[in-house]
């Protein structure tokens, strides 16, 4: 078989050791390769007399294994197809195809035989299921290895019995932990929880794994098999701790997920209903809230945006195929701002060297102090604090860039400025050298002009803290070469982080974008609306931050001055947007935000919690007659879905995965939905376009549908549909 | 139809519902059946005449469960054939039961029957019976629960309640329940309870503090600012129902809220035609009854939303009642239903309530019935409006009118 991916050896002792090792990849999944021999093994282990006990473990150093092949999955699609050839609801299709590794792993652990699993190294999601569903678990004694459950953070649960078999081990409480947070645990808390039972030299695990299936012909049965097993910690709807467990935790994910995740509330049930059942119809519990969450499109649009199209962009996606790689060793940082400042600390971190260079050297120092800051809060040893720190050289030198393969400008957003420092840094490493820009704002086609060769020029923007956000956008300008789209992407994939792709236009993808939410909602304030409604509705929805707050955040001066530049640069065919009178007054008022401790909202000199400016009604009325909830939500979404689906229509994305991704990790646009054109595709682009044509009867132009959404509303199509026919 | 009418009505002294208070060593068998025998005993009526003894109980769980109701009839000596059952609609059990009494009586069902309700809260601690509304995720996320204390501060937020309003309102409590102690505005209602030796543990209220001033109560610290703003944070799961609020003003802790008491009462309610048989006079008569649902987030907002649905159906109006009643679970919640419906205070809880001598849960309903009957004969007025709020978003009242 050239695609095994489970070796059976039996030993002399009759103890089968079954190796995990996915042909073609280098690191284990569970695919149908896995699940066909996991089958089969488990089938020798019943049926085969030579075969006295089991063990599992890892033949790929990379660990045990990841979890499930995501990328395979098709539960709607299968189902649906299903559904149609059994004449089975959807649902109960979905139910018996979800519970096949389940059921598979509930055979091994009942199969009559001992089963121990040797960890050699990280065991995530199914990985973690399947070590579970052995008797004894090993692992190996090194501190970086992770074990945990991660599949709450795309949108789904563990599947394959991790919500039942982690709770009856270490307690509903640590267990819900895990579960809902998706956090990890090193081989030593997981001793300490019972998750494994043994840890011990990596060499040494299989050999122990075995010998304990040898000394352990007929005690093996797992502690929730026993008659007398208690669950750790209590269970039960009148065990006080139980019930405890649950008001609070309930209120805690609530709060968090603001109800907006199916798979959050799915993991509370099933955990708080299973914990009450026998094991083996909670099991089937599990599998019937699993169906659930994956019949809604929401945990597909996760999958896709947060796990399949993210790690595709992070491979290089976008990249020009046949430019070589084009590593970058050294950056030049031009501005040690707080913009330059960060980048220069994610690129020596990734062992990029960084000449920051600024006006004056006490800028440029306090540009590189800001590396040294943030690795002391980190508890960064003193030698690798040391060695970062080695690589920035932060200068007043424009000759110091000699030998800079990148450069990275962010410098004051005005042009003058940019092309200034464009040009003193051409004459020193020459047009050759690929440039990037981190304007926020400003057309890169119209900045590459200081460049004497356009096609090395290109935008890298950043969003800030730079060290903490995900998300790099990349913009092409008109004359933009490939090289310098590879170069960027390199570079991108070099400080690991998520790129995207954009096509040039005032504002790009991401500030263009969020913008409009910002503006929305400085439009509702300036219309009457009770400034908390807009707030509060704003984060339920799944917002990161209210429109106010963030605008405060960003300055409200900066706001002022970016639309200046837009009314400069567009003359005649400048239309103010709907919030800008809202910022004019904040202005003539001296409010500039939180770096003046004055803006929507007012930040206490006690350090008490900030709260809406109190004379905010006085200067923005609040009207008699307010929105609902459901309004406020539908204009502040629709108004981003717009934006989106005309910079697609524009040109400006060429991809909707640009445009989840972007949306997603640039402005924390609703995680829930997968990004602004999963949405649009979930809701139906006919509903979209009906919606639009209201909303902008009643509001304006701004939520006018692009041209294109109206055509593929009429046949009926959508973007990701669309995009698979593009590519196929 | 026939009509219902009070004979009598009985409570118990209200204990602190704490290890050391003095009806801790009472059981709430014992609190129920000493009402019960009291009730017969006073009237001396033969207990086969009571077809039914209907009792409020809010965590009706271990020695509160089983349904006391019919535990405490048989444990009272009742005549066999007196049926008992036990109720809970939370904080309005023990009115919801003389309301089911009244109705069997109107419907025909009995001729005597007995509602009122018992809730050891020191034995029995409040939440002992869990429920889906807190502790099942599905319903917890679907209703948006958050606890009682939560609403309270949202109705003080939201219809702007300052912390000195809800003091204010504490302290007059605490006067007008002293007063009333002072004069005896009580006695006609209140049956010390006894010991298993026979004698007297409590014969007053036990949990007053009539010294309280507004310096002794602006000392205390809110008691719902850790858990709705910290942990677990229910104040954000409010907000989702009330988006146009910034944030929650905590105002309520122990000195403005209801005491957390033991106790148990008993309200004799018939027909005409028996109690003539005892030679009975009625001492009123039950005009009208009404429960409603209301919005379960800020679940305390119940009161005034019962009130305006009972006395339309009955065709008054708020200036027909001489005398409001409405539990004081939290000082907000009164406020807001004097707000609601332009109450004066000085019809409002005339000799203090909750806040002053605690809240018995499963039992208050039918002990605030008989201080404000007690109170419309001392005065010699005619009409009172009791009502509770209630949790999960509810509200129960009853008009009485004396013949």
């Amino acid at each position: 078989m050239t695609d095994q991916a489970i070796r059976q050896d039996l030993d002399a002792d009759g103890i089968l050791l079954l190796t995990i090792d996915c042909p073609g990849l280098s690191m284990n999944v569970i695919n149908a390769d896995l699940s066909r021999d996991l089958a089969a093994a488990v089938e020798r282990i019943k049926t085969d007399a030579a075969v006295k006990g089991a063990v599992l473990t890892s033949g790929k150093p990379s660990g045990f294994v990841a979890g499930a092949d995501l990328k395979g999955m098709n539960f709607q699609g299968d189902a649906a197809a299903a559904a149609k050839n059994s004449g089975k609801s959807k649902m109960a299709v979905l139910f018996e195809g979800v519970s096949g590794l389940q059921n598979l792993l509930r055979s091994l652990e009942t199969a009559g035989k001992p089963v121990a699993v040797a960890l050699n190294g990280l065991a995530l999601g199914g990985g973690l299921e399947i070590a579970l569903a052995c008797h004894y678990r090993v692992a190996a004694d090194n501190p970086r290895i992770v074990f945990g459950l991660p599949e709450v953070l795309v949108g789904l649960f563990p599947g394959a019995g991790g919500t039942q078999r982690l709770p009856r081990i270490m307690g509903v409480q640590p267990a819900l932990m895990y579960l809902l947070q998706g956090k990890n645990m090193s081989p030593q808390e997981a001793l300490g929880f019972g998750v494994v039972q043994e840890v011990a030299p990596a060499a040494e695990i299989v050999d122990r794994a075995k010998a304990w299936v040898k000394a352990n012909p007929t005690k093996f049965t797992q502690p929730w098999d026993e008659k007398s097993f208690k669950f750790p910690g209590g269970a039960g709807a009148t065990n006080p701790n139980f019930a405890q467990t649950f008001i609070g935790g309930n209120a805690m994910a609530h709060k968090q997920s603001n109800g907006n995740m199916n798979q959050i509330k799915a993991i509370l049930s099933v955990v708080y209903e299973g914990a009450q059942l026998p094991f083996d119809t909670a099991l089937r519990l599990e599998s019937k809230y699993f169906a659930k969450v994956v019949a809604d499109p929401q945990s597909s649009n996760m999958i896709r945006s947060l796990f399949v199209s993210k790690q595709a962009a992070e491979k290089g996606a976008r990249r020009p195929k046949n430019v070589p790689p084009m590593k970058t060793k050294k950056v030049g940082m031009l501005g040690a701002g707080l913009m330059g400042a960060g980048i220069a600390m994610v690129s020596a971190q990734a062992g990029i060297d960084v000449v920051l260079l600024d006006r004056d050297q006490a800028a440029a120092d306090k540009g590189k102090q800001y590396t040294a800051d943030r690795l002391a809060k980190r508890r960064t040893s003193p030698e690798k604090t040391a060695e970062v720190l080695g690589r920035i050289h932060a200068t007043t030198d424009y000759a110091d860039l000699k030998g800079c393969d990148l450069i990275i400008e962010a410098v004051f957003e005005t042009r003058e400025i940019k092309a200034d420092v464009t040009r003193a840094t051409e004459a020193v490493v020459g047009a050759d050298t690929i440039f990037g820009s981190n304007t926020s704002t400003l057309p890169i086609t119209g900045l590459a002009e200081a460049w004497s060769k356009p096609e090395n020029f290109i935008g890298i923007h950043f969003f800030s803290p730079v060290e903490k956000m995900p998300l790099v956008e990349i913009i092409v300008g008109k004359k933009t070469g490939p090289e310098a789209i590879a170069k960027a992407l390199d570079y991108v994939a070099q400080i690991k982080k998520t790129p995207i792709v954009v096509n040039d236009s005032r504002g790009f993808y991401t500030s263009r974008c969020f913008g409009t939410f910002v503006q929305e909602g400085l439009a509702m304030l300036g219309e009457g609306v009770t400034p908390a409604l807009i707030e509060n509705v704003a984060k339920q929805m799944g917002m990161p931050v209210g429109p106010l707050a963030v605008n405060d955040e960003v300055g409200l001066d900066l706001s002022y001055k970016v639309g200046q530049q837009t009314k400069k640069d567009l003359g005649d065919a400048y239309k103010p947007g709907p919030g800008e009178a809202v910022i004019e007054k904040m202005m003539e008022l001296g409010r500039h935000g939180r770096k003046n401790g004055k803006g929507f909202y007012a930040y206490p000199e006690d350090g008490s919690p900030k709260h809406l400016w109190p004379e905010l009604s006085a200067n923005f009325p609040v009207s008699a007659e307010q929105p609902t909830p459901a309004d406020v939500k539908e204009r502040l979404l629709y108004r981003q879905l717009v934006e989106t689906a005309r910079c697609f229509a524009e040109g400006v994305l060429e991809t909707p995965e640009d445009g989840d991704l972007g949306a997603i990790f640039g402005w924390g646009f609703m995680p829930q939905s997968g990004g602004p054109f999963s949405a649009m595709d979930t809701i139906g682009l006919p509903t979209v376009v009906q919606n639009l044509d209201r909303l902008t009867q009643t509001y304006g132009e701004r939520f006018a549908p692009p041209q294109l959404l109206r055509d593929m509303a009429e046949k009926d199509e959508s973007f990701y549909g669309n995009a698979a026919k593009k590519a196929a | 139809m026939a009509e219902a009418y009070i004979y009598d009505t009985v409570r118990t002294p209200r204990g602190k519902g704490r290890k050391d208070g003095k009806l801790h060593e009472i059981t709430p068998i014992q609190l129920a059946t000493q009402m019960l025998q009291a009730i017969r005993d006073r009237n001396q009526i033969d207990t086969a005449d009571v077809d039914d003894v209907v009792l409020g109980c809010v965590s009706p769980v271990a020695e509160q469960g089983a349904d006391i109701a019919r535990v405490a009839a048989l444990n009272a000596d009742y005549a066999e054939t007196t049926a008992g059952v036990q109720v809970n609609r939370f904080c309005a059990s023990g009115l919801e039961a003389v309301n089911m009494a009244a109705a069997k009586v109107i419907a025909g069902e009995a001729e005597f029957a007995i509602g009122g309700g018992v809730e050891s809260m020191s034995r029995i601690p409040m939440g002992s019976d869990g429920g889906a509304w807190p502790m099942d995720p599905a319903v917890a996320f679907k209703t948006y629960f958050v606890p009682q204390g939560v609403g309270a501060d949202l109705i003080a937020t939201k219809f702007g309640f300052s912390r000195d309003d809800v003091d204010a309102y504490a302290m007059e409590s605490q006067k007008r329940a002293a007063k009333a102690w002072e004069e005896k505005r009580f006695a006609k209602s209140i049956v010390p309870v006894k010991d298993v030796i026979g004698e007297v543990v409590l014969g007053h209220d036990e949990y007053m503090r009539p010294g309280t001033d507004m310096q002794s109560l602006a000392s205390l610290q809110p008691a719902f600012a850790a858990i709705g703003e910290q942990m677990p944070g229910f104040d954000a799961i409010a907000l989702m129902r009330y988006p146009e609020i910034e944030r929650i003003n905590h105002v309520h802790h122990a000195g403005n809220s209801s005491g957390i008491v033991d106790g148990a009462s008993a309200v004799l309610v018939g027909n005409k035609e028996i109690g003539a048989k005892y030679g009975l006079k009625p001492r009123a008569r039950i005009k009208g009854m009404a429960s409603i649902g209301s919005e379960p987030a800020i679940m305390l907002t119940g009161p005034a939303d019962v009130t305006t649905k009972l006395l339309k159906r009955l065709g008054m109006t708020v200036a027909d009642i001489d005398l409001f009643e409405l539990n004081e679970a939290f000082a907000s919640v009164v406020l807001r239903m004097m707000q609601a419906l332009d109450i004066p205070h000085e019809k409002m809880n005339v000799n203090g309530g909750a806040i002053a001598m605690g809240h018995p849960l499963g039992a208050t309903g039918g002990m605030i019935l008989g201080t404000v009957l007690d109170e419309l004969e001392r005065t010699g007025k005619q009409t009172a409006l009791v009502t509770l709020c209630v949790g999960a978003g509810m509200g129960t009242a009853t008009v009485i009118e004396r013949i």
